[in-house]
């Protein structure tokens, strides 16, 4: 009697016996978000290794930063997360003002937290969008770059830019806002409440964004805090840190007397969550899906934020002061400090020897931080799943090259 | 709120425990600093930072950043007035999840090892203690020039394979011409 290949699946198996190859992934490939390479050593469809290469969009920041003073310098925090460059500013302007000693005015304070907010939802949005087109959805990208556009035109009329503002400076503010830009900011709220539930209807709840996201580059807490993860990443994995509440007192006290939960899953509920749709069973705390929802909670979080801030910022006394002289000199000492940018935990260490500039800069980036924990989720996961775990870190190029 | 600002955890009594498990592992110390920090000598690093990682007191499960800075003033009429010798400067910024505290571990190194100009500085990597420091050690030698012993990967990052120098040192001179492209 003769075993033919049908009998055995062995034989199946061991004719199709797949080689191990590398495959390059990027630099340019359109779900990178930006300029990132990778290098997947894979054996059929399961990647056993994960190599990203970075660096392609390295312009020296940090060396720039030792030659110019501080407030020349918040023009290059702009372009590090370019798609959060308010919320950059803010973090430098922070730094250098714990190092100066330096408060700005009540109504500064209140109209950064207003800025830095609305900052926080329009990343999230590009977030969430991108997420969408590295799964192979196009609408929702749309979707988000419809209403990321009005916050867009707020900014413009704000400061005059569209993408790099440098608003945000040391010792307050360029500008105080224009009139009828509350008003304007408030429409905007009003009308982007009800949107939220398009986008749970066309990710969150989507059968097919699920399947690719529920269960999927899982990573756990201990891992997590280990490779310095931070932001919606540390938070995706439950971890109960958010230094909006957490951080340094120059930084919470900016956010004295405003409400908002942290966006963490406690006890298997996440704040408020009545509100949004439910966790799908799949879905496992560290995963991708737990990341992109913490996103979608932190916009609703940040729309609550901004009403706050609008009403406060409104019934203020005073006026937002005057920045810091564009030379002025820098005390001797050092000061780091971290902010909670939309992205993680952005930190900013600049030493000052007395003159106007200082020392040394230093940017340290979240995104990098989030990024190399990513051979570690990757590992024995399918090709497919590469573009859904790279896209759940939300990383920005800009920030990680510097 | 934070408990950060109050010197409780990371104040004097703090820095006694630490005494007392590793004695004289710290070698200066600066509590009312922005930023509190101590100071510790190379060959005690990795001792230090596996000590203030799993102590049971203040647990600084979490490396936030590693900054190296150069000190050292090539302008020779500069140079003559600054207070310090020329050195390399480490800057470990830990933070504690727990506790919600930082501190800050600097360590100092010559600038070049065996004074001898090219022959970059040697400190014990820490990347087995936290995986952060795999990827910022990468991006210190790399920039800054320090070579870290018992890194398991140490090649540069953001720079090109074959670039030479490190560009965060003050003494460093653009190059002029790069696979054909031209600096100035």
């Amino acid at each position: 009697m003769s075993l033919s290949v049908d009998d055995d699946p062995r034989i199946i198996e061991f004719d199709v016996r797949t080689d191990e190859m590398l495959v390059n992934m990027g630099p340019q490939h359109p779900s990178t978000h930006g300029v990132l390479r990778l290098v997947l050593r894979t054996d059929g469809e399961i990647v056993s290794e994960i190599e990203p290469h970075i660096g392609y969009l390295h312009r020296c920041a940090e060396k720039i930063g030792e030659n110019l003073t501080p407030r020349q310098w918040i023009p290059y925090t702009d372009r590090m997360d370019y798609l959060a460059a308010m919320n950059m500013n803010l973090g430098w302007a922070l730094a250098v003002e714990k190092l100066m000693r330096l408060e700005v005015t009540e109504k500064a304070r209140h109209l950064r937290v207003l800025i830095a907010e609305l900052g926080r939802i329009a990343s999230h949005l590009v977030g969430m969008g991108a997420y969408g087109l590295d799964l192979g959805t196009f609408s929702p990208f749309l979707y988000a770059f419809r209403e990321r556009e009005k916050i867009l035109d707020l900014f413009e009329e704000a400061c005059g830019a569209r993408l790099t503002y440098s608003y945000i400076t040391v010792g307050g503010l360029t500008a105080d806002l224009p009139a009828g830009w509350l008003r304007r900011c408030e429409a905007f709220l009003d009308q982007f409440a009800p949107v939220i539930a398009e986008y749970h209807a066309l990710l969150t709840t989507n059968a097919i964004f699920v399947k690719r996201t529920a269960g999927i580059g899982v990573l756990s807490r201990e891992l997590a805090i280990d490779y310095g993860c931070s932001g919606p990443v540390l938070r995706g994995s439950g971890v109960d840190q958010d230094l909006r509440r957490d951080g340094e007192s120059i930084y919470t006290s900016m956010y004295d007397g405003y409400a908002f939960e942290v966006a963490v899953q406690k006890g298997g509920r996440y704040p408020r969550d009545h509100t949004y749709p439910p966790v799908p069973a799949d879905a496992v705390l560290g995963d991708c899906w737990h990341r992109f929802f913490v996103r979608m909670i932190e916009v609703v979080q940040s729309m609550d934020l901004v009403r706050q801030a609008i009403d406060r910022y409104a019934s203020c006394p005073g006026t937002i002061g005057e920045p810091a002289k564009l030379t002025e000199k820098l005390p001797v000492g050092d000061a780091y400090l971290e902010t909670e940018c939309p992205k993680g935990q952005m930190g900013f260490y600049l030493i000052g020897d007395g003159s106007a500039i200082p020392w040394r800069a230093r940017a340290r980036s979240s995104s990098f931080s989030n990024l190399s924990v990513l051979a570690e989720l990757c590992r024995g996961c399918l090709i497919a799943d590469v573009p859904a775990i790279v896209g759940s870190l939300d990383i920005v190029m800009g920030e990680i090259d510097r | 709120m934070s408990e950060r600002g109050t010197a409780a955890p990371r104040g004097p009594g703090f820095l006694d425990l630490l005494d007392e498990a590793l004695p004289g592992v710290v070698s200066g110390r600066n509590l009312e600093a922005l930023d509190p920090w101590v100071e510790c000598p190379p060959e005690r690093l990795t001792e230090l930072c596996r000590w203030l990682k799993t102590n049971r007191h203040v647990r600084f499960d979490s490396l936030e950043c590693i900054t190296a800075v150069d000190w050292f003033e090539p302008d020779p009429k500069k140079a003559a007035k600054v207070s310090w010798q020329p050195h390399l400067e480490v800057v470990y910024h830990l933070w504690s999840t727990d506790a919600r505290v930082s501190l800050v571990v600097k360590v100092k190194l010559p600038r070049w090892a065996g004074d001898t100009p090219g022959r970059l500085p040697e400190l014990p990597s820490v990347a087995g203690i936290w995986r952060t420091a795999d990827w910022h050690e990468r991006e210190v030698f790399d920039l800054s020039g320090v070579m870290f012993t018992g890194h398991p990967d140490l090649r540069r990052i953001l720079c090109p394979e074959d670039w030479e120098g490190h560009p965060l040192r003050r003494d460093y001179v653009m190059p002029l011409e790069y696979h054909g492209i031209r600096g100035k």
